[in-house]
């Protein structure tokens, strides 16, 4: 027999080495999550995941899944949670949805509207952050940047490169681009690499193709962050819309 | 002994830092490429730790220490007016910078700073005068008087640990006369537990890392006393180095690790000719190295790394990421370090203090430490008393000592609250001074701050909140956007700004940050506002605009840009 986590008192399987996250995706079981992707290393940072198990706190992306565990998720009080620490990355960066190529595409965009989120709640940061457009088909905005680290862990883990880094602390943190210079230009990134495709949210864009799809016919303007996330469990490119 | 052919990254940029006053792009490159680390692991480096600088700082560089107990802002303001520069602006003719820093741990010698990495101390007006009076004429700081750097250890109270230093070898021998076996189960008989704070069985700790399969196994001990008001690792490093260096030799002996590291903070870089100095006088004795007291493959030794002011890498996984040369971001637990910790190997991360408190426990009898504290906090506890009180020193006490028993010993008068275990711990009032100091009751790193009735208690929680947003790594998302939320709430309370919405917002952020950060700092961070909430809600009420709900929105601090962009920052320029 196998061995079960209980997810909102729902028996859910696991194998050894899953994390909770891993058990829920593969039962169909929505956690929301914006540092996450199967197929890479789990990284814990956003929050977003965080469950309650047997009364704890925990990130339900990193901890390992085990027998007894009482997991609640889909609670009125961890939507509240969820909703609060989505709140806090909109208004520490500068996310301008209207104006922004991303939107409809963009995963916080869609998690917020997951979470019932109908504003920023905190009074706005408003960073100065850089734009890095030196490469010739690829843009860095860091205005929209969420530090998920998603771009990191895949030019590392899956294009087998080392581009990306996060650098500084605390709300000085910012995304760095590992060349000579800093520049994404002089970087050794390809335009078929993962990392300039995996951003949720619009830090890293693709040249020369902005709103080729209608505000209104994108991805979750159709799908629910809930369905497409449960779909996307085995690591693929994200084709661009217009490939 | 080094194993590594080519320093530390931190070391390096230190190194650079005192030659060239800053770490320039180019430098970035040339130390990444020369410890073959890539480019971006050195500039995340640089831009993580606070005591490295982008820009150029002066030929003496004053950091005003901001601690509630050795920081006074006054005086730096001061001595900014007195030499023409501003704040973390370096003065043009290249002379002088000045800005500040965290606690440096200097709480029992009145205001402190750092100039050029060393600790100065006693401020007042005067001493800023001559100071000033120094940098004009470009003395050099070795002919700057010796008494202005003299740390003196100010021990008030011994007990088990500081009544008497340790023969050289003593506990080593112990060890082997007894067994390691034996040894360990002194260890656990003692019940002592971890002195940073968290309180940990240490023989526990030392178990599941024996147990625990690896290349080589590590020992680190914890330096990097960060937490404001905590100075007593400073004492023991100074005057009590080689118990605590034979406490981490005998945890390598118990565990079967070749190699122990200890992680100094960079505030206590002063200290780092002195502790070279006794390694090598152990190794010399033969309590160091290869084949130590003679006995065949009984080797080890202590490699030093230097901190560069980031509280956050007082966090075991922290440190052991510092120690890796990379970011001190906090690791993801489990698995943890007694598995997988320095390079992914079985390591103990101890504080000073339990390590200094090992090496005494073994050559005891069983009931040396165990009868002393109370039955869950066994032994004695040394704490680092500052602020407002006539002898602010090193107190050694058995656990289980009462708040107002500490106070009446310093000599502490009108006492309107203490915080007990640092910004991290517990801020108490009156009515809980008849507590104890005890895991099981009112636990400590070793910080106890004392604040009269003249001091504004607001101010101080406020101290914290910024402290805690400077210090925050910015890992996890609770954390890093809510200590900078909390900092902003504190601030348009303290200025007068504030209505009742303020408060709930500071409570309801102030329970998510606790609750759901990723490590120890963002836990704790909100402790300040939720115990001044708790036990001085009338300070809160009396500095609110309006007891009523009203909107966020704080149009001084709206104000800000207009004033930067007009240069005024003069009475007329604010509401």
């Amino acid at each position: 027999m196998s061995k079960t986590i209980k997810i909102d008192g729902v028996e859910v399987p696991f194998e050894e080495g899953q994390t909770i996250m891993d058990a829920a995706l593969a039962a169909d079981i929505y956690i929301p999550h914006l540092c996450h992707r199967p197929g890479l290393s789990p990284h814990g940072s956003c929050k977003l995941c965080t469950v309650d198990v047997n009364g704890r706190s925990v990130s339900s992306c990193t901890m390992p899944a085990a027998e007894g565990q009482e997991i609640e998720n889909d609670t009125p009080a961890l939507k509240e949670v969820r909703k609060t620490i989505t709140q806090m990355l909109f208004v520490e960066g500068n996310h301008l949805c209207p104006s922004c190529e991303k939107t409809g595409d963009c995963t916080l965009q869609a998690i917020g509207y997951h979470l019932g989120m109908l504003d920023g709640h905190f009074p706005q940061f408003y960073p100065r952050r850089e734009v890095d457009a030196s490469h010739p088909s690829l843009v860095i905005d860091r205005d929209r940047c969420i530090m998920c680290e998603l771009c990191v862990r895949a030019s590392r883990e899956f294009d087998g490169k080392d581009v990306f880094a996060i650098s500084g602390r605390g709300t000085n943190r910012q995304l760095i681009v590992n060349s000579p210079t800093g520049k994404l230009a002089d970087s050794d990134i390809e335009l078929d690499d993962l990392a300039a495709h995996i951003c949720p949210v619009g830090a890293i864009l693709i040249k020369d193709h902005g709103y080729e799809v209608p505000i209104g016919r994108r991805t979750f303007d159709l799908h629910s962050v809930a369905e497409t996330d449960l779909d996307e469990v085995i690591l693929t490119k994200v084709r661009h819309h217009d490939e | 002994m080094n194993p590594n052919p080519s320093p530390h990254l931190l070391h390096a940029l230190q190194e650079h830092q005192r030659q060239h006053r800053f770490i320039s792009n180019q430098a970035i490159s040339d130390i990444a490429s020369q410890l073959h680390l890539p480019r971006a692991q050195v500039e995340g480096v640089t831009e993580f730790y606070s005591f490295f600088h982008r820009t150029p700082r002066g030929q003496f560089d004053l950091l005003f220490s901001n601690c509630t107990s050795c920081g006074d802002l006054e005086l730096m303001h001061l001595l900014c007016k007195r030499l023409n520069v501003k704040v973390d602006q370096t003065r043009a003719d290249g002379l002088v910078s000045i800005g500040q820093t965290s606690c440096i741990g200097m709480c029992d010698h009145g205001a402190a700073l750092l100039v050029n990495e060393r600790p100065l101390h006693s401020l007042d007006s005067a001493r800023i005068e001559a100071i000033a009076t120094l940098i004009e004429a470009g003395t050099a700081m070795e002919a700057w008087p010796d008494a202005w750097f003299a740390v003196d250890d100010h021990i008030r109270r011994s007990d088990l640990l500081l009544q008497e230093q340790l023969e050289p070898g003593a506990a080593l021998r112990a060890v082997e006369d007894q067994g390691i076996d034996a040894a360990l189960e002194k260890i656990k008989i003692s019940d002592l537990r971890g002195r940073g704070g968290a309180g940990f069985s240490t023989a526990q700790k030392w178990q599941f890392c024996r147990e625990a399969v690896g290349d080589a196994h590590y020992v680190i001990c914890n330096a990097d006393e960060g937490e404001p008001g905590t100075f007593k690792d400073r004492l023991l490093l100074t005057s009590y180095a080689d118990a605590v260096f034979e406490g981490m030799t005998v945890c390598g002996r118990i565990i079967g690790a070749k190699q122990g590291y200890i992680y100094l903070r960079g505030e206590y870089r002063y200290l780092l000719d002195h502790l070279e100095k006794s390694l090598a006088a152990q190794r010399q004795l033969g309590l160091l190295g290869s084949d130590i007291l003679d006995i065949d493959g009984f080797d080890f030794d202590i490699e030093i790394v230097v901190g560069a002011g980031a509280y956050i890498c007082g966090e075991e996984s922290a440190l052991i990421e510092s120690l890796e040369q990379k970011c001190g971001n906090p690791r993801i637990r489990p698995p943890f370090p007694v598995t997988h910790g320095y390079l992914g190997q079985p390591t103990v991360v101890n504080n000073v203090e339990t390590l200094a408190a090992a090496a005494k426990i073994v050559i005891h009898d069983n009931h040396w430490f165990r009868g002393a504290g109370t039955w869950q906090s066994r032994g004695t506890k040394i704490l680092s008393v500052s602020g407002d009180c006539a002898r602010p020193g090193i107190y050694e006490y058995p656990f289980g000592i009462t708040v107002q028993q500490i106070l009446d010993d310093a000599g502490a008068e009108h006492v309107q609250a203490v915080q007990i275990g640092g910004p991290a711990g517990r801020l108490i009032g009156a009515d809980h001074f008849d507590h104890h100091i005890a895991f099981e009751d009112l636990a400590t790193g070793g910080s106890f701050m004392i604040y009269d009735k003249s001091r504004d208690l607001l101010e101080i929680i406020r101290n914290f909140t910024h402290f805690f947003a400077h210090e925050s790594c910015g890992f996890c998302t609770p954390c890093r956007v809510g200590t900078t939320l909390l900092k902003n709430g504190m601030d348009k309370i303290c200025s007068g700004h504030g209505t009742a919405h303020d408060v709930d917002e500071l409570s309801r952020t102030a329970a998510l940050v606790s609750r759901r950060s990723h490590c120890g700092l963002g836990v704790t961070a909100p402790n300040p506002i939720r115990d001044g909430l708790k036990c001085f809600p009338h300070l809160f009420e009396a500095r609110l605009l309006h007891q009523e709900m009203e909107p966020e929105f704080n149009l001084d601090a709206s104000l800000e840009e207009a004033r930067q962009l007009t240069h005024r920052d003069d009475a007329e320029a604010h509401l």
